[in-house]
């Protein structure tokens, strides 16, 4: 490998693998979402992306908010950007689902079409709204900088920052899927979702909140988004193709494997783009994933159990 | 307790129960005898509101449950055990028990039912899918229990289990028709359990009402013969 030291090799990985790891947190936060959905209703939901930007946006606002008229809270805005961009791509992916998506149930290609149209009309929204242009949030003073564990290795906290997010918010997702009464109405639903009527579960009640929740992470998964990148009216666009790469990869019935399949094809692209270009880089992932898909059709990870 | 009137049921456009009307009494167990295909399945599934009902009106308790939905018609006091038991079966058991919860006011699994169902309780930490057969049958009756119904469905619960196990069932299915006062309606083509827990029995035939009798004037050889052929 041309012209490096080992040791310069050494940290060209590190950082590259933690810049992955960035990656990693944007594809994973997106695919908790997207694969919830699925795994629950089926619905695959193109708009997904737009959840993102929403929240994207929604923290540029608090920023500025916080930068014009209140300068002593530019510090401490982000916490609450978070839980607004929640709540916001949670109303709106509620109010997404009783307008539209659960008139298409049963009928997976008009869901498809139909939230790829709310994808573009929103993102014209966006466009609209807030110009086409790049915007990026004020970062509080404590997200900026990095540290430097060796003479060649920076680590920048905003990454730091994200990972830490990542990782409560994921656990969170487990924990309410797994220890909670709303995750065990998930996980039946999921499983036979007429059966699950059969027991006394209202199914339709639980696949507005799900369709909510998964939005919300979308949008919580924005709001960290502004942290590593500038924000536009297609911002959540560009990741929707890769995340539905995640999803498959992993499988959908698996969060494990979510888990592990966002970390595997981010690292991927973001160490072989070091050394590739991006193209070619995005051409190898693809097709370790269809190599992998053909030789295993339910993803890398399945539930084992007698059907 | 359960009354249903001229109930009609179709697929498209074959009609499979035609105009049946019959009442589960206040703590009766009532069985519907059938051969297979006669509309048993079927018969079930509408009263659970799983498959619509082209006319006809079901009522619990004087309760009109003719346009409610499934998981309303468990709110209302129905359980429903279905065919092939159709267990969660990536669940563990005690993850399957907790779904019947949702209408009970505690949402903790009550130890009766563990006490009916010692083998539950030992593998309450295991996948529903890894149990034989007759466990997960015990585990879709403990399912439906827990939902504390007045009315209790079983549609074929002996289907592909060995005697022994069936025996089991039959003697659970007199003890919680003892202890909770609740009515059984249940389906079924083995007529030596049906005959070791039903009060009255009737035999469905083409969608229609054939036969019935009460358990203590049943004639065995008629019914047997109404079942073979
Ligand atoms: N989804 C369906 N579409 C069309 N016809 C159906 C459907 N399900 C069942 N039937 C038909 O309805 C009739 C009654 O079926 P049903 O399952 O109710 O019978 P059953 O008495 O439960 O039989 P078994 O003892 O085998 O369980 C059969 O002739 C069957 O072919
Ligand atoms: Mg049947």
């Amino acid at each position: 490998m041309g012209g490096y030291t080992f040791s310069e090799l050494g940290s060209i990985f590190v950082m590259q693998g933690f810049s992955g790891l960035s990656l990693f947190c944007v594809y994973l936060l997106m695919a908790l979402g997207l694969a919830i959905i699925f795994g629950q209703m089926g619905v695959i939901n193109m708009a997904h992306g737009e959840f993102l930007t929403m929240g994207a946006y929604t923290t540029y606002f608090m920023s500025k908010l916080a930068v014009d008229h209140f300068p002593a809270l530019v510090g401490i805005y982000f916490p609450f950007a978070i839980i607004l961009g929640f709540l916001i791509a949670f109303g709106m992916g509620y109010l997404l689902e009783v307008l539209l998506i659960r008139h298409l149930y049963k009928r997976p290609l008009d869901t498809l079409l139909a939230t790829w149209g709310v994808s573009l009309v929103l993102q014209q929204v966006f466009r609209s709204a807030f110009g086409a242009r790049e915007v990026s949030a004020t970062l509080p003073a404590w997200l900026l900088g990095s540290v430097k564990p060796t003479e060649t290795i920076d680590i920048p906290l905003n990454g730091l920052f994200m990972m830490g997010l990542t990782l409560v918010l994921s656990l969170l997702v487990f924990i309410f899927l797994f220890r909670s009464r709303w995750g065990l109405k998930v996980r039946a639903t999921t499983q036979n979702r007429v059966m699950s009527g059969g027991v006394g579960i209202n199914t339709k009640k639980v696949d507005r909140m799900t369709f909510a929740v998964g939005c919300g992470i979308a949008g919580v998964a924005g709001a960290v988004f502004t942290t590593i990148a500038s924000t536009g009216p297609t911002t959540g666009s560009l990741y929707i193709v890769d995340t539905f790469l995640v999803v498959v990869f992993g499988g959908a019935a698996s969060l494990v494997g979510t888990v592990a399949s966002a970390f595997s094809i981010a690292q991927a692209q973001s160490v072989l783009e070091f050394f590739l270009t991006s193209s070619i880089a995005k051409v190898l992932t693809l097709l370790t994933v269809i190599t992998v898909i053909m030789a295993r059709p339910e993803g890398l990870f399945t539930i084992r159990v007698r059907k | 307790m359960l009354e249903v009137k001229d109930l009609q049921v179709s697929y498209g456009q074959s009609e499979v129960i035609g105009n049946l009307a019959f009442e589960v009494g206040r703590n009766e167990t009532l069985a519907i005898m059938g051969r297979n295909g006669m509309g048993k399945t079927t018969l079930m599934k509408a009263l659970m509101g799983i498959l619509r009902s082209r006319k006809g009106s079901v009522k619990l308790d004087g309760k009109d449950l003719t346009k409610m939905e499934s998981y309303q018609r468990v709110a209302a006091g129905l359980a429903f055990v279905p065919q092939g038991r159709m267990i969660f079966s990536a669940l563990t058991v005690q993850e399957n028990i907790e779904t019947g919860l949702e209408t009970a006011d505690s949402k903790t699994i009550p130890d009766d039912i563990f006490a009916l169902f010692p083998v539950l309780h030992e593998m309450r930490k295991r996948k529903g899918g890894n149990l034989s057969g007759g466990q997960q049958q015990q585990l879709a009756i403990a399912r439906a229990l827990v939902s504390e119904p007045k009315v209790l469905i079983l549609d074929e619960p002996t289907e592909g289990i060995q005697p022994s196990v069936i025996k089991d069932i039959a003697r659970v299915l007199n003890e919680i028709r003892k202890t909770r006062e609740i009515s059984i309606l249940v389906s079924e083509q083995v007529l030596s359990f049906t005959l070791a827990i039903a009060d009255r029995l009737l035999v469905i035939d083409k969608g229609r009402f054939i036969h019935e009798n009460r358990r203590d004037q049943v004639d065995a050889e008629k019914i047997k013969q109404y079942l073979s052929v």
